[in-house]
Formats: structure tokens, C-alpha cells, sequence
């Protein structure tokens, strides 16, 4: 019983990232990353799982070092392992996809900076256990994927026509080309984060309607 | 000498940090409520571009041209413990300085700008002069956008704004409009 519930829990929080506490929609960090570079669904993609990986490989080493990291310079310490996973990221991004290293360009070195990142590990990973830390980071992680994704397919198929580099629809299709470019991603992303409180004060009208018919 | 006025030029309006690079989106859209903060935060935070610049220009030319691996690492750290120095010297020198720029001091630190404006020089093999005048002009964009922006949300404030509409979402479309404002200064000089 006890391993069934503690099975649960740990479902629990890597669930809880994708879309109840999602990392973007929700809590609103790691905002620099996801506008710069949401021009095309595979640029984003890329990012997410740059992202994803840091996040992952910090939560499970910071939990594991949690007892030797003294308090007074925790955070310098989270960062210097941050920074050593991006590093990490950057590099094995230049030997594999030099097309999409070039396409990112300095915005890999700027995960170091995504507040998203450092906030799990002070908030999360130095508390828990590792495999929970580790469930954790990977459901921020995927959270942040999916709103990435969502707003990079978004943008590219308005901005270009065309979803991982497919044309969607022939030739007649008049590009927003305003949608690939800066001021497209504040407005995508601000309609997306209207849609998600749009969704939410629904559930809750919902909710509270079934309530009082109850 | 013209270059660097066109760095300025470029970093200021052209390319801003915060309305086609994205960088320090978080002040921007967290502590532009008010005018006045906002102005103090835009002050402070091109005070600590200017160290970064200084800093990571010392990096590059004396230390890391055998390690350029370390190049992240070592930039959070040295940039972020001189930011506490500076601190800890301006709470001892002039106390009326740290109360105006104080508390926003050790969180710009972590603000992506700061980071972005060291990696951005680097990779363009930016000097010493080219750098600063890169973080001066930075700095100054940052500074412009969050004081429109915090004008601009000055304003809805006292008017009527749907309730499901306000908070991120809006401040996002707002930056939308500007940022869209600022890509007209874009035929002054080609984005490099």
C-alpha cells in the first residue's frame, strides 16, 4: 500500500508541471528562451530539449548533493552545476547539429539564466529525494517542451505557412510574416497565456456550477 | 568612431535587448508597475552591464583564451561576485545610492540580459571600447522599454480592462505593440 501511494505521488508532481503548475502558462518563467527562439517548431523543439536535459541532470545532481551543499552558498553552487550541464548541452548541440547550434546561437549559453531552471532546484530538488526530484524536473521539463512546441508551431505556421518545414497550404497562402518575427512571439504567447486563463475560469465556473446543482 | 556610435544606435533602438532580443524579460514584465522603479531598475541594471562588459572583456583577453569551455562558467561567477562586491562598496560609500538601486542590485545578477550582453560581445570579438559602448547603449534600451512600459501600464491601470485579460497575458500583447513600434527603426541599420 504504502509503495502503491508513494507510486502515485510521484505521477503526482511530474504530472502537476505539464499542466496544472506548467512552468510558462502558469508560473510565467523562462520567458527570454521561449520568445527567441519559438520561430520555427524545430528550433523550438531543439530548445525544449536543451532545456530538458539541463533541468534533469541538475534536479537529479543537486538532490543527490543535497547534504554535502552547504547552506550559506547554495545558490552559487546550483549555478556553477547549471552552467557546467549547458556547457555540456552547447557543446554536444555544436559536434551533433551544427545547423541548429547556428540557428540558436547564443541562446543555448542563456539557459544558464532561465530563472524556470534555478527556481526547481531551490524550490524542489534540494528538499526531496532524488527520484522524486527527478520526476519533477522531468514534468517542468516537459510542461515547458509543450508550450514551447505550441508556441513555435504556432508562429512558424502562421509566420511561414508550413509545420517542420512542410507547406500546409499551397501556394495561395499569404505568410504573417509579423508572427516569426520579435513582436509575433510577445502576442502569440500573450493569446496562448489568454486561452489557458480562458480554459481555467471555465473549469472553475464548471466546477462551481456541479457543485451547487450537489 | 563612427562604429561605436552605430553600436550605440544599433543596441539602443535597432536591436533593443528586451523588444527583439528578448533578454531581461522578467523585470520587464514583473517590475514595470510604476515609472519610477522602473527608471531605477533600467539604472541599475545598465550600472551592472557596464561591470559585465569590463569583466568578461578581462576574461576573454586575459584569461580564457586556452579554456574557452570555462567561458560560461567562469562569466556567471566572476560577474556575479563583482556585482556583491560593488554592492557590499556602495552600501559602505554612499548609502543614499544603495537605497535607490539596493535591492534590485543582487537580482539583476541573475537577469539573462547581464549574461546575454557578455555572450553577445563575445561572439562578435568585441574590444574594450566596442564593449562598453555596447553595454552603455544596452543599457539605455532596457531602460527605454521598461519606462514605456511601465507608462503604458500606468495607464490601463486606471482604466476599465477585462479581469480575464489582465495581468501577463496583456502586459505581453502590450509589449507586442511596442516591440512592433520598435521594428521601424530597423531600416536605419541592417541587424547584424
Amino acid at each position: 500500500m504504502a509503495t502503491l501511494s508513494n507510486k502515485m505521488n510521484a505521477y503526482d508532481e511530474m504530472l502537476k508541471g505539464i499542466w496544472r503548475d506548467n512552468p510558462v502558462f502558469v508560473q510565467v518563467l523562462g520567458m527570454c528562451p521561449m520568445l527567441a527562439v519559438t520561430n520555427s517548431a524545430v528550433n523550438a523543439i531543439a530548445m525544449g530539449l536543451a532545456t530538458f536535459f539541463v533541468l534533469v541532470s541538475s534536479s537529479f545532481l543537486v538532490s543527490g548533493m543535497k547534504a554535502i551543499i552547504p547552506k550559506q552558498v547554495r545558490i552559487s553552487i546550483y549555478v556553477i552545476i547549471i552552467a557546467t550541464f549547458v556547457t555540456v548541452a552547447d557543446y554536444t548541440l555544436l559536434a551533433l547539429f551544427p545547423a541548429v547550434h547556428k540557428e540558436l546561437g547564443a541562446f543555448i549559453p542563456l539557459i544558464v539564466a532561465n530563472c524556470m531552471i534555478l527556481g526547481r532546484q531551490e524550490a524542489f530538488a534540494s528538499k526531496h529525494s532524488v527520484k522524486f526530484a527527478v520526476m519533477d524536473a522531468v514534468g517542468m521539463a516537459g510542461g515547458f517542451l509543450l508550450a514551447m512546441f505550441a508556441l513555435g508551431s504556432v508562429r512558424e505556421i502562421l509566420g511561414e505557412g508550413k509545420l517542420f518545414g512542410i507547406s500546409l497550404f499551397g501556394e495561395n497562402f499569404e505568410p504573417w510574416v509579423i508572427m516569426i518575427l520579435p513582436p509575433g512571439g510577445f502576442i502569440t504567447l500573450g493569446l496562448l497565456l489568454l486561452l489557458f486563463n480562458w480554459v481555467g475560469e471555465r473549469r472553475k465556473q464548471f466546477l462551481a456550477q456541479v457543485a451547487a446543482v450537489d | 568612431m563612427d562604429d561605436l556610435i552605430w553600436i550605440f544606435i544599433s543596441a539602443l533602438l535597432v536591436n533593443n535587448f528586451v523588444l527583439a532580443y528578448f533578454l531581461g524579460l522578467c523585470p520587464f514584465l514583473g517590475v514595470s508597475g510604476k515609472l519610477e522603479t522602473s527608471f531605477r531598475l533600467g539604472l541599475a541594471t545598465t550600472f551592472v552591464l557596464i561591470i559585465t562588459a569590463i569583466c568578461s572583456w578581462f576574461l576573454n583577453t586575459y584569461v580564457l583564451t586556452h579554456a574557452p569551455y570555462l567561458r560560461l562558467i567562469s562569466f556567471i561567477v566572476v560577474i556575479a561576485s563583482t556585482v556583491q562586491f560593488i554592492e557590499m562598496a556602495i552600501k559602505k560609500l554612499s548609502p543614499a545610492l544603495f537605497q535607490s538601486l539596493g535591492i534590485f542590485l543582487p537580482l539583476i545578477t541573475t537577469n539573462c540580459a547581464i549574461l546575454g550582453l557578455a555572450i553577445f560581445a563575445t561572439n562578435r570579438g568585441y574590444g574594450f571600447w566596442e564593449g562598453l559602448i555596447f553595454a552603455l547603449g544596452a543599457g539605455a534600451g532596457f531602460t527605454l522599454a521598461m519606462v514605456l512600459m511601465a507608462g503604458m501600464r500606468e495607464e490601463t491601470g486606471i482604466n476599465e480592462v477585462p479581469a480575464l485579460v489582465r495581468g501577463t497575458a496583456f502586459n505581453l500583447i502590450i509589449a507586442g505593440i511596442l516591440s512592433m513600434a520598435f521594428m521601424g527603426f530597423a531600416g536605419l541599420f541592417s541587424s547584424t
